[in-house]
């Protein structure tokens, strides 16, 4: 048998593929596809202090391999999450990790101390790379010093398993990598969506309510696999790759440019029960190259 | 939360119906579960690389018997046109069930359907699903032009149909809304139900408000997944923005903000 475990942190996972935050809802909506225990961990919707109705309709833009979304963070708030989500949820067999969200630091921290007290929650992904939010979300990713600061005063309000989500939309992703490794996160999740837009030619008007919106897909696959690989080769810290995943083989790549785990997301909407089909294929592929182990696979390009 | 779930169908036939619509019926790989009028299916031709995201399409007719499911596919842009040339053999993709349904009427209830465009198919199945005798089932077509209009013959038993055109070609000339049956007789109905153009539905659901009478109307926002997770389909209501896919399609208009 081949092990597919890996460790992110404090994290124990039982296989490398995980579902990207605002893709998964909160994990209730995949469990009526499949039992979802079966995936290594959930990163649930993004989470705001207060009730967010997000942007106005319409949010989504299809483009060639992928699709532009301006959903904005909708969503009831931590409390109701807390209340009404997270008593349903918490006894799911799988690493549940709360994505924080705040338009202040200080949201982010009063976010942080609430998601705190929940012992079914062992990790938080610190979402510094949210495109389409008027104030805070990718403000603070796309600054080495906004990067720096939410993530050291986060860190200081939270001991357990602190992830932080980067944005692709800077000069150099591995600036901020390190910046955020510097004041204590665990892992770095990377990439967020691409800023980026879509007109319609007949009328003339922007396909989003919002002009702009984040670009996810197979169409950014190749740019965020490069930033997988520059990241992993900046930072000590793990690294879970983010873009594009669609299948094993796509898993695979990211493994081997340095993740040491994945997150599949838009390939969701398409295929819900794919993160299945990608843990049979990186047990395949592991057999197949006589490999005993997953982690083994992680950082392991040919140069 | 209902379990759901992501198969692979068999074209069994598509039958054109008029110049845009096409009706697919699919031969399910496994025993169907309970489907009512109003769900929807999220559809993708297998293997299909042009088209990224799927194309959601309310769901026609359910024949448990033989397990077959049938949609009717109106061109509307380059997803809808891949999906309306399907054949025989070909395999599509459906993630299902889907939305909730219609509120079913009760017993002896008198009920009108109003449908236009790919409206037609949830008010199709609705009428033969909702097991009312003929007498107390009306339906209102509204089409441009004669041509626009599918025969729903094997339908006249489930209801008595009203036609209309734009141009007079068909039926009454005029909008639905304008159809005697709208003007006159719509307090003698206990439900109403609408499917099709937007400003069809407005216009009908405007009708039930003055006449304080039940009505429902099936939304078609566009969306990516279906099933309430990409939150890129809402409608905002008197609750909030909700999903099209997962609190609707189906919405009373009392809670919508029109």
């Amino acid at each position: 048998m081949v092990d597919l475990r890996v460790k992110i942190h404090k994290l124990d996972l039982k296989n490398p593929v995980m579902l990207a935050s605002g893709t998964c809802g909160f994990a209730e909506e995949i469990n009526s596809f499949f039992d979802i225990s079966k995936v290594g961990g959930v990163f649930l919707k993004g989470t705001t202090l207060n009730n967010r109705e997000g942007n106005n309709y319409p949010r989504m833009a299809e483009t060639a391999s992928g699709m532009l979304n301006a959903v904005g963070l909708q969503n009831k708030g931590v409390d109701y999450f807390i209340d009404y989500i997270y008593p349903r949820i918490k006894n799911y067999n799988t690493p549940l990790i709360v994505n924080v969200n705040g338009s202040t630091v200080d949201e982010y921290i009063k976010v942080t101390e609430k998601v705190d007290q929940l012992e079914h929650i062992p990790a938080i992904e610190l979402n510094i790379s949210c495109p389409n939010v008027k104030e805070g979300g990718m403000a603070f990713g796309i600054s080495p010093k906004g990067a720096k600061t939410v993530t050291r005063e986060v860190r200081r309000a939270y001991s357990k398993t602190l992830i932080v989500k980067l944005s692709p939309n800077v000069t150099d992703i591995t600036e901020i990598a390190k910046v955020v490794e510097g004041e204590g996160a665990d892992s770095v999740s990377l990439i967020n969506t691409f800023l980026g837009m879509s007109v319609n030619a007949e009328t003339r008007k922007p396909r989003l309510s919002t002009i702009t919106g984040g670009l996810s897909g197979p169409a950014i696959k190749p740019l965020a696999l490069r930033m997988v690989w520059q990241v992993a080769g900046a930072v000590k810290i793990p690294v879970i790759g983010i873009g594009g995943i669609m299948n094993a083989e796509d898993a695979i790549e990211f493994l081997i440019a340095g993740a040491s785990a994945i997150q599949t997301g838009t390939a969701l909407f398409k295929n819900p029960v794919v993160p299945l089909e990608i843990i049979d294929g990186i047990k395949d592929y592991l057999l197949r190259h006589n490999l005993k182990s997953v982690s083994e696979l992680t950082g392991s390009l040919h140069l | 939360m209902e379990k759901r779930f992501v198969d692979d169908f068999l074209v069994i036939d598509n039958i054109q119906l008029n110049e845009n619509s096409f009706l697919v019926r699919m031969f399910a790989p496994k025993p169907l579960p309970e489907i009512k009028a109003g769900q929807f299916v999220n559809a993708e031709i297998k293997d299909c690389r042009e088209i990224f995201l799927r194309r959601p399409f309310s769901v026609f007719d359910i024949d448990y018997s033989n397990n077959y499911l049938s949609i009717i596919v109106k061109i509307l842009g380059r997803g809808s046109n891949q999906l309306a040339r399907v054949i025989k053999g070909d395999t599509i993709s459906l993630i299902y069930p889907l939305g909730r349904s219609f509120t079913y009427p009760s017993e002896h209830e008198k009920i009108l359907f109003i449908g236009g465009g790919s409206g037609v198919a949830p008010m199709l199945f609705l009428a033969k699903d909702c097991g009312l005798p003929r007498d107390n089932v009306d339906l209102i077509i509204g089409a441009r032009t004669f041509e626009d209009h599918i025969n729903v013959n094997d339908y006249n038993g489930y209801g008595k149909f009203h036609f209309t055109t734009d141009d007079g070609t068909y039926g009454f000339e005029g909008l639905v809304t304008e159809h005697p049956l709208m003007k006159k007789n719509l307090s003698s109905f206990d439900k109403i139900y609408a499917c099709g153009p937007l400003s069809m539905m407005k216009a009908v659901a405007a009708e039930a408000v003055k006449k304080d009478i039940f009505c429902e109307v099936s939304l078609e926002n566009s969306m990516a997944c279906g099933f309430g997770v990409c939150l890129c389909c809402i409608e905002p209501t008197k609750r909030g923005n909700l999903c099209v896919c997962t609190e609707g399609p189906v919405f009373n208009i009392k809670d919508l903000k029109w």
